[in-house]
């Protein structure tokens, strides 16, 4: 086998292994131990082995015991195919969005290129899409095939919110396109390892100097978050609203659906469906750092800077590998970050009704995601790459 | 064969069985309506191993993603179940079909030969959505507006419609 099949594989297993192995179990613990903080409950403590309960981290291991001991039922009247088939459905598309998402960048070893992404497409963007757009059969599929109405009004809601949702998801970050002039998600990273004065474009009209001096000199990274604030306020509801968890948990909603799509899985199939919600989770929470937060680099320290700094002590190879290990940290720790604000807006946000779901999407954000089109389309016209 | 020929093969022989499966598939709408998914992938393989990148990102967004999730959501909201769609037996019709199907397919690899494009080199970043967009909005432009245009009307059409039954 060559050397880029290898590393293809190597890097697969990385982050297959960090973000379904590492990340999702610990996830469904924080996402009970971050409820209990705010409900002011003590929370997830039982289980444990001879007494030791490590806060409660034994609870994803304890869930994955009796999921798999459970029975797996497939009720009367089910197709059991397509009933036995959806679970998966539902987990592939989301385990595969990780192969262009990139965690690191791209290093130079002597004469070889290490770049951190599994497949660094030219069309990386829309290679999620078109996956994440898949992801609808698995919810879809797993409704139908229950033979059971909650769960056909449970597919039902989640078709058409996810067909809605999806529209506004690509027209707001197309903002984002045009200012970095790119879809690969590599280069978008690598157009992020820079600075901006905020208030720069003032200059133009002479009006500096009555700003008092650090405003006017205030340098930001050149993040996707502050070029495009819109966009991702947009962008982040729009992949809430595709995971289907709450405030957007229609498909499955307790009070009015017993479970909604679900309602009719037991078993690890049920883990399969609980578990790709999470994993999708880490792919939001991923994506948003990619496209939006400057993906793995280090703010205000650009990578030929940190390689320059540390060389003169340890030798370039070990700088590259050095900044490198640095990269990744940094990419996960913004992960982590996007992670903890999901939580959050999940224990903050009350349900909204169905139509008020589907009015804040054709009515409120598409409208916007074309107006900030619009206005990034006429400010890059005006005056260049500023924004 | 090399592993892009293995694919094109493989897709266009999983294409085509999935439309026939779509379309013989009479009793189980939901099922055929899964089988026309599994030709969209298909397709859209073909399009990689063919360079054409953005194409089949569009193929799998556009009918994959949503287009026949759609045909779904009708189906799933009329909950048709097996046998609804079952036609009454024509055999006559069915022959006449089935000749009219294997002429058009005889026309069809008669015409193959001759239209097949000589080899070239492709340009530089073919089928990515820079050359794609390029061509779009300068030498296709006009088709490219006139077809919006009637999008439009379609949507236009189908809210006033949808409108008067409401009303």
């Amino acid at each position: 086998m060559d050397a880029v099949l290898l590393g293809a594989i190597a890097k697969t297993l990385f982050i297959i292994l960090v973000a379904v192995g590492v990340f999702a179990p610990i996830i469904t613990w924080v996402e009970r131990k971050q409820s209990a903080v705010m409900q002011d409950r003590i929370g997830a403590n039982r289980a444990g082995v001879a007494g030791i309960t490590v806060l409660g981290l034994l609870h994803p291991l304890a869930d994955v015991i009796k999921l798999l001991t459970k029975e797996d039922v497939v009720p009367q009247g089910a197709s059991r195919g397509l009933h036995l088939a959806a679970p998966l459905i539902a987990a592939i598309p989301v385990i595969a969005s990780f192969a262009v998402i990139p965690f690191g960048g791209v290093y130079q070893f002597g004469d070889r290129t290490w770049n951190l992404v599994v497949a660094d497409l030219d069309w990386g963007i829309l290679y999620v899409f078109a996956v994440a757009s898949l992801a609808t059969y698995g919810t879809v599929i797993a409704g139908w095939a229950s033979n059971n109405n909650w769960s056909l009004l449970g597919s039902l809601r989640a078709s058409a919110q996810m067909i809605s949702y999806e529209v506004t998801m690509g027209l707001s970050i197309v903002g984002l396109f045009m200012v970095f002039q790119t879809l690969r998600l590599t280069e978008m990273g690598l157009a992020q390892d820079d600075t901006f004065r905020l208030l720069g474009f003032l200059e133009r009209f002479g009006w500096v100097d009555t700003l008092p001096g650090w405003l006017a000199w205030l340098q930001l990274p050149k993040w996707g978050l502050f070029l495009q604030p819109l966009g991702f306020v947009m962008f982040l509801t729009c992949v809430m609203a595709e995971n289907k968890r709450p405030p957007f948990d229609l498909p499955e909603a307790e009070s009015e659906l017993v479970a909604g799509y679900f309602t009719e899985y037991s078993g690890m199939r049920f883990g399969l469906f609980y578990m790709s919600e999470f994993i999708e989770v880490v792919v939001i929470a991923a994506l948003t750092t990619a496209l939006f937060l400057g993906g793995w680099t280090i703010p205000y320290l650009p990578q030929e800077t940190l390689i320059g700094a540390i060389t003169p002590v340890f030798g370039v190879g070990v700088a590259t590998g050095l900044c490198m290990v640095l990269h990744v940290v940094a990419f996960f720790v913004k992960v982590i970050v996007m992670i903890w604000l999901q939580m959050q807006i999940r224990w903050t946000l009350p349900r909204p009704r169905y139509d008020q779901v589907m009015d804040l999407c054709w009515k409120i954000m598409l409208p916007l995601s074309l107006v900030n089109v619009f206005v990034t389309a006429l400010v890059l016209l005006l005056w260049g790459n500023g924004s | 064969m090399s592993a892009p020929e293995w694919f094109f093969y493989g897709a266009g022989a999983l294409s085509i069985v999935s439309a026939l499966a779509m379309v013989l598939n009479v009793r189980n709408t939901v099922a055929a309506a899964l089988s026309l998914v599994v030709t969209m992938i298909a397709l859209a393989v073909i399009y990689v191993v063919l360079d054409a990148h953005l194409v089949a990102a569009l193929q799998i967004m556009v009918y994959a993603g949503a287009i026949v999730v759609l045909f779904l959501f009708v189906v799933m909201l009329l909950n048709l179940r097996s046998d609804t769609f079952a036609p009454p037996r024509q055999r006559l019709l069915k022959a006449a079909g089935v000749v009219l199907a294997l002429g058009v397919t005889a026309a069809f690899v008669s015409l193959v030969p001759s239209s097949l494009p000589t080899v070239r080199e492709l340009p530089e970043g073919f089928g990515g959505y820079r050359a794609v967009g390029t061509e779009l909005f300068t030498r296709f432009v006009l088709p490219f507006e006139v077809t919006s245009l009637l999008i439009l009307a379609a949507v236009a059409g189908a809210v006033v419609l949808a409108k008067r039954r409401l009303d």
